[in-house]
């Protein structure tokens, strides 16, 4: 009893960039991407806190674009290139858009932190100078209930009146 | 641009200033931002199975036979059930009535029957499935007044798990004295704590050192001890680890000790470790929510608007076992009568049964509800004394040397007439109110404006406190930091930061200097569950006097001098390591002088300190949609010392982002004690989009019993959010609204039905809002 | 998660004549799904019933946005994020782009398609009452060709449509003579943005001397299928605009939707709501006369 009895064969070579970096990964073609990143690359940055699109923890950049990765399949993310939280920041240094959401008090229990950061850099690069309420349209899709959100739309309006330049 | 009025505080340089009051870098912030904080999803164990659970589907019934479906491979699976439970089948808390896994007898839905583990977690949703549970259904009860007549009797004697008393004064003779006598009856409804990491745990066990639990939770001990039964092994053998724990506002604090158990008992039965992690469908539909309430007034008032006295009943529902309710309702009694005299009063309260899952805490614990009532009330009472929101408050406010519903007499220099005036200025009220009364008038997008006064006591109920008898401790380390030792956990609010700050402070050295110890049992003397707004301001104080002790041990060993540099406290512990080994300061609670409490009677010092507080609400309601939308909201407290700006914003904040969605959005549907509504797509909490700008001005007149004068402030900012936007709706339309979640088909049945009643009497009356 | 993706094939060919044969090759047993961002969430819940996905979400042939004279072809593989930014459709489908613009977040919007949310056949798709409202035509393609049809007639029932067991939808045709005509659409959802919607309504009209000359008006989550109001259409048809033409319509609407009380709302709710929506319309209309 209790052997893993995980059926192979059926698997894919799946190859894309995550943070930069050419990875290769074995994968079942309707596995997560969620999953790929979190239990075949470790990244555990990414979060699931529905699995059904709704809360956006899970929200990564795919080829510059927002997504999220729970509603992504393993095929559908090859050859594609990921950026996750971990992809951030730089030898050891914040990425500015970090360092302001530590500064704002915009981070509080962590869970949907990375997915909210990723959607911040998302809309910073769409929109670098963003109104309240595109900061507001910007993070919609990615639910908090520490924070009430006011001081995460602060750490976005700090980068965007400093420059997000490094 | 500026959204929140403290951002600017936090400061990430080393300071030399005092760290109180300052806005120091989060602790564990850092890894909060870059992802490497590691939550119970993100552990893996070599050979860890994955635990799943099979639940019963119906209220209530009585197990006839569990058959496995022949199409599933069950060799590979671990399968536990209620015979499988080594020790005591309960989840020990306050009484032993709720079984870890059901034997026999099924009192709600979601109740534990089966539990299975597998080595591949894809594998475990089609054997849940394939469990079939046979049972004979018993008559179930899905609601409080179905409870109350008692045609079944589905817990104890009564189906009241529950019941208290507060008498003061003689309610019974101020009916004949009275010019008004005014009544109204409110309800509140369920509500999901939906924190966006769901409940998880993984357990380990060994023969030798017995279980280990690591997992999501607000109170270590809390699972320690319900495990200690469970497994039937001693208080050594059981290890409680919290990980990083992604929210949790009162829903990590009771149900936790339900999951750990599971993950224990497949570890023990299968010898591998077991993680069992609930997807959002299951944590929504079978863990806790907030008890639904009921409350009824009767108050009497002379005609100028003071209140003689009155009567308050109480209920709440909750659910299926006892759990919590107990406590819940004790807090939700305590604060039925808000922040205002009451000469005589009589409160009755009572904790019912029903076949839904157990309610349970959640931020403001009893609180929010019966203040919901009071604040929905005192509108009412001054639409029929002819007064204004604002004055019938002000006659009758609390004021220092008064008593409140428990005489307790407040010591305090509070003036809650300031509180109220500061926080109508900072809203414009005047000015908005003659704006809106005129706009109203040709506008389909109505406006209104509303208040709440209210009260919120920090730290256990009575003696409460002293039972818990908690215990800080604090070390000096090898390489000259200092390392707090509690059991009270972060999920979020900020409690290492803030005590890491305290300890700085009284030892005189740098934040920087001070970490805390990972809330492990093995580890941190119990410092008490972290609930109740107990946290800044009564374990705050124990690490206090933990660093006071721990100074004084360097001193009076002659290691440290009387008065020192930071550098110098860093060597000292460093030299006293060294030579003498263990540096270590324990500090015990000690319940305040002259506090007097009585379980029985309830009366006396129901809480060390009161929050207080006056918020305002600026509501619109929009006539082609019946959306009520709150435009502006000021909300102004008095909460003792603010120990760190940002962190104290980010909590009243986010508490009324919280009550914003419990007034106006977010509403559990049930069917037969079942939650229809378990995904996120379709409960719905508020999103960026949905919450106004948020005024959050604190004032400070400080706390003798609070770290350096502080006060709880988690709870605070879930009670008066709801009151006031349902009274600002209630201005705007001038319909009544006594229910909450107000949703925009209440909103257009309630103006429909006022229609239709106009429409049948020729001369129109006023209901009384 | 729920599903187990050992029991679920996913191909995802790499031209549109290869997806098309493959979908040929069994007909019906294959499950087209482009951006996910339906099919996956029925997946993760355990309740994706076919086992055989096709993935054309990277297909370029169905991501062009054509513009021709006389009408916009839409590929079907288009984005919300690709509706909302594309300067022709937000300049002359104005209420394309801004029910793109309502569907769910932004990354939600970034996966999300146009076809998907046909195909899809959700009585609440945001986008639906607008392509109702636009007389958009579907070009609908398989291995043996193509075929045009109005997009009206398309959804057949809940959850029916006419999309052969082979077919994949191929863009999405909206006519651009649109000049002269006043538009309004408005979704009500539980909430301001990522909701799903409880009450749309979509609305074009060209007026002359304060008379309604044509009028097009189609809604959403109120009834099994997205509809056009034909019935509340011809009620207004060369009527001046007034109170008691707003009483008229508001009878004929009710007659002609079958809204029902479900997870989200109530039809009642749904019914007073969308009167309403179509009373905001027509009174903002130029040369309408109000009492209120």
């Amino acid at each position: 009893m209790l052997n893993p009895r995980l059926p192979d064969g059926t698997r894919l070579e799946i190859s894309l960039t995550v943070n930069g970096a050419a990875r290769t990964i074995h994968a079942y073609p309707m596995t997560r991407l969620l999953d790929v990143l979190r239990e075949e690359l470790n990244l555990t940055g990414t979060k699931e806190g529905c699995g059904e699109g709704e809360c956006g923890s899970c929200s990564i950049l795919m080829d510059g674009f927002l997504v999220n990765s729970c509603l992504i399949p393993a095929l559908q993310a090859n050859g594609t290139s990921i950026v996750t939280i971990e992809g951030l920041a730089n030898d050891n240094r914040l990425h500015p858009l970090q360092k302001a959401f530590l500064e704002c008090g915009a981070a509080q229990c962590g869970i949907c932190t990375p997915g909210m950061i990723l959607a911040a850099l998302h809309l910073l690069d769409k929109i670098p100078q963003p109104s309240l309420d595109e900061i507001r349209e910007g993070l919609s899709g990615n639910l908090c209930r520490c924070t009430g959100y006011f001081q995460i739309f602060e750490a976005v309006a700090k980068l965007s009146r400093n420059g997000v330049a490094d | 641009m500026r959204f929140c009025a403290y951002c600017e505080g936090v400061k990430l340089t080393e300071s030399e200033e005092t760290i109180i009051g300052t806005s120091v870098p989060r602790k564990e912030g850092r890894d909060k931002v870059t992802g490497a904080a590691r939550y119970v999803d993100d552990i893996r164990l070599p050979g860890m199975l994955y635990g799943a659970t099979v639940r019963s589907k119906i209220a209530r019934g009585k197990i006839k036979r569990i058959s496995f479906s022949p199409e599933i491979d069950w060799n590979e699976y671990v399968i536990a059930t209620a015979k499988d439970v080594p020790g005591k089948n309960c989840i020990a808390l306050i009484l032993d009535d709720q079984p870890c896994l059901v034997d026999g007898v099924i009192n709600h839905p979601e109740e534990p029957v089966v539990l299975i583990a597998h080595p591949d977690k894809h594998a475990l949703a089609k054997a849940v499935e394939g469990v079939v549970i046979e049972s004979d259904p018993l008559p179930a009860i899905y609601s409080m007044e179905g409870s109350e007549k008692q045609s079944e009797i589905i817990w104890g004697t009564d189906n009241i798990f529950k019941s208290f008393l507060i008498e003061k004064g003689d309610v019974d003779r101020v009916w004949a004295e009275a010019d008004f006598i005014v009544e109204g009856e409110y309800f509140t409804g369920a509500q999901e704590h939906l924190y966006i990491e769901n409940n998880g745990m993984i357990a380990v066990f060994d023969s030798v050192a017995g279980v280990t639990v690591w997992g999501s939770l607000q109170c270590p001990f809390y699972v320690h001890k319900a495990l200690m039964a469970l497994c039937g092994l001693p208080e050594e053998k059981i290890r409680v680890v919290q990980l990083e724990t992604g929210g949790a506002f009162g829903g990590k604090e009771e149900y936790p000790s339900m999951i750990a158990g599971h993950a224990s008992i497949l570890a023990m039965k299968s010898g591998r470790p077991v993680k069992i992690v609930y997807d959002r469908l299951e944590d929504m539909v079978a863990t806790t929510k907030r008890h639904p309430s009921r409350t009824r007034h009767r108050t009497a008032l002379r005609k100028d608007g003071k209140i003689l006295g009155g009567e308050i009943d109480f209920t709440i529902d909750g659910g299926a076992y006892a759990t919590l309710s107990s406590v819940v309702l004790s807090r939700g009694t305590i604060h039925a009568g808000g922040p205002y005299l009451w000469p005589s009063v009589r409160i009755r309260s009572k904790a019912v049964a029903t076949n839904t899952p157990p309610h349970g805490a959640f931020r403001g614990f009893g609180a929010p509800q019966s203040l919901f009532a009071m604040e929905r009330h005192m509108d009412r009472i001054a639409k029929i004394v002819g007064l204004s929101p604002v004055e019938i408050r002000r006659r009758n406010f609390l004021q220092p040397g008064q008593t409140t519903t428990t005489e307790q007499v407040i010591r305090e220099p509070i003036n809650l007439s300031d509180l109220l005036d500061k926080s109508l200025a900072h809203a414009s009220y005047k000015a908005k109110k003659e704006n809106f009364a005129r706009e109203n008038k040709t506008s389909s997008i109505k406006k209104g404006m509303g208040i709440a006064a209210f009260l919120h006591g920090a730290g256990f109920t009575g003696s409460g406190e002293r039972y818990l008898d908690s215990v800080v401790g604090m070390e000096g380390t090898a390489d000259g930091s200092v390392r707090i030792l509690v059991s009270s956990t972060e999920f979020g609010q900020g409690t290492n930061t803030v005590l890491c700050q305290i300890a700085a402070e009284a030892l005189g050295i740098p934040y920087e200097s001070v970490t805390i110890a990972q809330a492990d049992t093995t580890i941190v003397p119990n410092s008490g569950p972290t609930v109740a707004s107990r946290t800044a301001m009564i374990v705050g104080n124990l690490v206090r006097s933990a660093a006071i002790g721990l100074k004084q041990t360097l001193q009076l060993d002659g290691t440290l001098k009387k008065t020192f540099k930071p550098a110098e406290f860093g060597a000292a512990c460093r030299k006293y390591v060294a030579e003498k080994g263990l540096l270590r300061s324990l500090a015990r609670y000690n319940s305040p002088e002259g506090v007097y409490w009585d379980d029985v009677t309830y009366k006396g010092e129901a809480y060390a300190a009161y929050a207080w507080a006056v918020y305002v609400a600026e509501v619109s309601v929009d006539l082609t949609t019946y959306a009520a939308k709150v435009e502006n909201f000021v909300a102004l407290q008095e909460i003792g010392k603010v120990l760190h700006p940002v962190l104290a914003e980010g909590q009243i904040i986010g508490g009324i982002a919280q009550a914003i969605g419990l007034a106006l959005y977010e509403k559990v549907l049930w069917q037969n004690g079942r939650m229809l509504n378990g995904q996120m797509t379709n409960y719905i909490m508020p999103a960026s989009c949905d919450l106004p700008p948020i005024r959050v001005v604190f004032e400070e007149i400080g706390n003798p019993h609070g770290a350096y004068g502080a006060k709880g402030i988690g709870e605070l900012p879930m009670d008066g959010p709801a009151p006031a936007i349902l009274n600002a709706i209630v201005d705007a339309l001038g319909v009544p609204f006594d229910s909450i979640p107000l949703l925009p088909e209440d909103i257009l049945e309630a103006i429909t039905r006022r229609v239709q009643s106009r429409q049948q009497i020729t001369s129109p009356q006023e209901s009384p809002c | 998660m729920r599903a187990n993706p050992t029991e679920y094939e996913l191909v995802a060919p790499g031209t549109l004549q290869e997806a098309l044969a493959l979908h040929a090759s069994e007909p019906g047993s294959w499950l087209p799904i482009a951006g996910g961002t339906d099919l996956m969430v029925l997946y993760a819940a355990g309740r994706l019933q076919s086992r055989k996905l096709i993935s054309i979400a990277a297909l370029r042939e169905l991501r062009n946005i054509e513009v021709a004279s006389a009408e916009v072809r839409v590929g079907a593989g288009c984005t919300y994020t690709d509706l909302r930014q594309h300067p022709v459709i937000t300049k002359e489908f104005p209420l394309l782009a801004r029910a793109a613009a309502w569907t769910g977040g932004i990354a939600n919007q970034n996966r999300g398609t146009l076809g998907g949310n046909i195909a899809n056949a959700s009585p609440a798709g945001d986008s639906l009452p607008v392509l109702l409202a636009y007389d958009a035509d579907l070009i609908l393609v398989s291995a043996s060709g193509e075929r045009r049809i109005p997009y009206r007639t398309f959804h057949t029932g809940y959850k029916k449509t006419l999309l052969a067991p082979d077919e994949l939808i191929h863009s999405i045709c909206m006519p651009r003579n649109l000049s002269g005509y006043k538009c309004y659409a408005r979704k009500v959802g539980a909430r301001n943005a990522q909701a799903i919607s409880k009450v749309f309504l979509a609305a074009m009209v060209r007026i002359s001397n304060a008379t309604i000359k044509d009028i097009r008006l189609a809604a959403g989550s109120v009834g099994p299928v997205p509809i056009r109001l034909a019935g509340t259409e011809r009620a207004l048809a060369g009527q001046p605009i007034n109170d008691s033409l707003l009483e008229l319509a508001g009878k004929v609407m009710a007659e002609e939707i079958q809204p029902i009380d479900d997870i989200r709302s109530t039809a009642g709710y749904r019914t007073v709501v969308l009167r309403n929506l179509l009373g905001e319309f027509l009174q903002s209309l130029p040369g309408a006369r109000f009492a209120s």
